[in-house]
């Protein structure tokens, strides 16, 4: 197991440097960052000491170098519009987007597993149609879309609950039910799938033969079995979750990581944006790392490498 | 003696690659009436097609079909409400925005922004990934090391936030925003096609034809080419219905479609402004959205049945 752990930590590596490439890149692209940061006046010779203090007359790989060491030492820059250090931005505002994040993983978990559970079970049935139709018509719908009609329903029309924002409970339903859908749809499908697959298993039919009853053959049997791929599945996803937030939280004024990319891109704070992206995709690499070894302890045969069957 | 069991062993071997090499003429082309057949079959299949053909139609026949230009404004008609409420105009069904333009008119011509822009990123990052796949998965070794690493540190970013800082850091051009969809898409269709490859070089034909002399082109297109094909053709119509979602929402945060060329992402962005005073802004381009990413999931769903009955899920 251990080193499972450790072999999986060192294939993280590439990938992480990768991301703070592709970030060093952008920012490179991105145009000249004296045209940005110093007044429009300046003249050439005050821009030619600029780039020496801060480094940007040298080679690329060479900036590359000391971006890198910068980044290791927890500095991603400093924010223009905020003046103060770009990482400090973004943890200030991440709370906001994993509490979203969180709600709604729990509402879609908790309403797709047993939807799809009972569809597979009760195959063909109108529960088993109307819930496949919905997933459908999930999978189908713009996150950002689905917000909007649910603030034109819920609080514009209906004025049951606050359009935006972020304090109290009521302003947490309406963005996190938004966020949930489409994890949703996809959670309930593959439940469903999954357990239609074990259902047919051989072991099934003995623990049926055995006599025993039939509640006890799903919830001990199939579910436990059906259950394992969907944790992979629910925590592969999570980064689509966080890219979703990125639009929930723009419809809903949502104050979280998503909204203060948006904001910092209108003010050309590029710092802050690639440190958000470099932030975000690290963790979003240390959750699939989690999900391996999950994944590992759910299924014995990951973990011995021995053959899926 | 043993000269003439090797010249034995070699005839045998000549002969059984090319029985082999003649299995594979046939296997190709075989299962295509199935295929159609079951297609023809499904139901939601033939809604999700109607709904696609639709689409893509009023799409192509935009000028013909649409009452309006995209930017023809009429200012003594500003944010009129769908003809079938009170106060609605009869010239225009879905009413119009703040500019006083056609709300039907812009839905239809931005169906020509939004499936034109999908439909070429879908192609860009067909041919790009396919060729990754093809390559990384026949010759394997350093390339397919390289681009299951690209792939891999890809997928590290969650794709959304990736577009968006890409879209604001370069210029938020056309071109930009193609490569931006195609970079979504290419993974996909490269990590797939490069299983099917592994798995079809290790198929007894695909030896054979090898040991019959036959260079690496014309083992990948006569032989492995089509073995990825159904692959492909389901994957295309799935990326399609996302893509066009990605495009909408780069479009409705403004790093999309830039106006004045209309997108339903572009619009939505209006209609949210407009939300408690216009519905109709917000609802009709969502509708369009939702009804053509609908139809191709559905006319996706009844592909991938009818192409592999095994991944039916």
């Amino acid at each position: 197991m251990v080193r499972m752990v450790l072999s999986r930590l060192v294939q993280a590596v590439p990938s992480l440097l990768g991301v703070t490439l592709i970030a060093f890149v952008l920012l490179q692209l991105s145009g000249d960052v004296t045209q940005l940061l110093l007044p429009m006046e300046a003249s050439e010779e005050v821009r030619a000491d600029f780039r020496r203090a801060y480094g940007l007359d040298r080679p690329i790989p060479v900036q590359y170098a000391h971006y890198l060491a910068r980044l290791l030492q927890g500095d991603f820059g400093q924010s223009f519009s905020y003046r103060r250090p770009a990482a400090e931005v973004v943890l200030e505002r991440l709370p906001a987007t994993l509490e979203l994040s969180a709600a709604a993983l729990l509402i879609a978990v908790l309403i797709a597993v047993p939807a799809g559970i009972i569809s597979a079970v009760k195959r063909n049935s109108i529960f088993d149609h109307l819930s496949m139709g919905l997933v459908l018509l999930g999978q189908s719908v713009p996150t950002f879309w689905l917000g909007m009609l649910m603030i034109l329903v819920f609080a514009v029309g209906l004025h049951a609950l606050p359009v935006s924002g972020r304090g109290s409970f009521a302003q947490l339903v309406l963005p996190s039910v938004t966020l949930a859908m489409w994890l949703l749809a996809l959670v309930a499908r593959l439940t469903r799938s999954g357990m239609l697959e074990v259902l047919s298993q051989d072991y099934i039919r003995t623990a049926r033969a055995k006599g025993l009853a039939e509640f006890v053959v799903t919830a001990r049997h199939a579910v436990r079995n059906a259950l394992v791929p969907i944790v992979t599945v629910v925590g592969l996803q999570i980064g689509g979750l966080l890219g979703g937030a990125v639009m929930t939280e723009a419809v809903f004024a949502w104050p979280g990581v998503g909204t203060l990319v948006l904001e910092s891109i209108l003010k050309r704070d590029y710092p802050v944006v690639l440190a958000a992206l470099i932030m975000v995709a690290t963790a979003f690499v240390l959750i699939n790392l989690l999900v391996d070894l999950l994944y590992g302890y759910l299924d014995p045969r990951v973990r011995t490498g021995a053959q899926r069957g | 003696m043993a000269t003439w069991t090797r010249e034995c062993e070699r005839g045998r071997s000549v002969a059984k690659a090319m029985v082999l090499a003649a299995d594979a003429q046939e296997s190709r082309g075989r299962g295509d009436h199935q295929v159609l057949w079951r297609l023809a079959r499904m139901r939601t299949g033939w809604v999700g097609a109607a709904l696609l053909v639709l689409m893509i139609g009023v799409a192509l026949a935009a000028p013909l079909v649409a009452p309006y230009s995209f930017g023809h404004m009429s200012l003594e008609n500003r944010l009129k409400p769908p003809n079938w409420l009170s106060g609605g105009s009869s010239t225009h069904l879905l009413g119009t925005d703040p500019l006083g333009r056609d709300m039907l008119s812009r839905v239809i011509w931005a169906a020509r922004t939004s499936l034109g822009i999908a439909g070429i990123s879908v192609l860009v990052a067909m041919v790009f990934g396919v060729m990754m796949g093809l390559l990384s998965g026949y010759y394997g070794g350093w390339l397919d090391g390289l681009v299951m690493r690209l792939a891999d540190i890809q997928l590290s970013f969650p794709y959304l936030l990736l577009a968006i800082a890409v879209m604001a850091l370069l210029k938020p051009t056309l071109a930009n925003l193609i490569l931006v969809l195609a970079l979504r898409s290419w993974v996909v269709y490269a990590r797939t096609v490069r299983g099917s490859v592994l798995v079809a070089k290790q198929r007894e034909f695909v030896e054979a034809t090898a040991a019959l002399g036959a260079t690496d082109r014309r083992i990948i297109t006569r032989h492995i080419m089509p073995n990825v094909i159904a692959p492909i053709i389901v994957i295309s119509s799935f990326q399609l219905a996302e893509l066009i979602i990605a495009e909408s929402s780069l479009s409705f945060l403004g790093l999309g479609v830039q106006p004045p060329t209309p997108s339903w992402g572009g619009m939505l962005s209006q209609g949210r402004e407009y939300l408690t005073s216009a519905w109709w802004l917000g609802v009709f381009p969502g509708l369009a959205i939702i009804l053509t990413v609908l139809g191709i999931n559905l006319f996706g769903d009844a592909l991938r049945d009818a192409m592999d009955p095994r991944l039916k899920v």
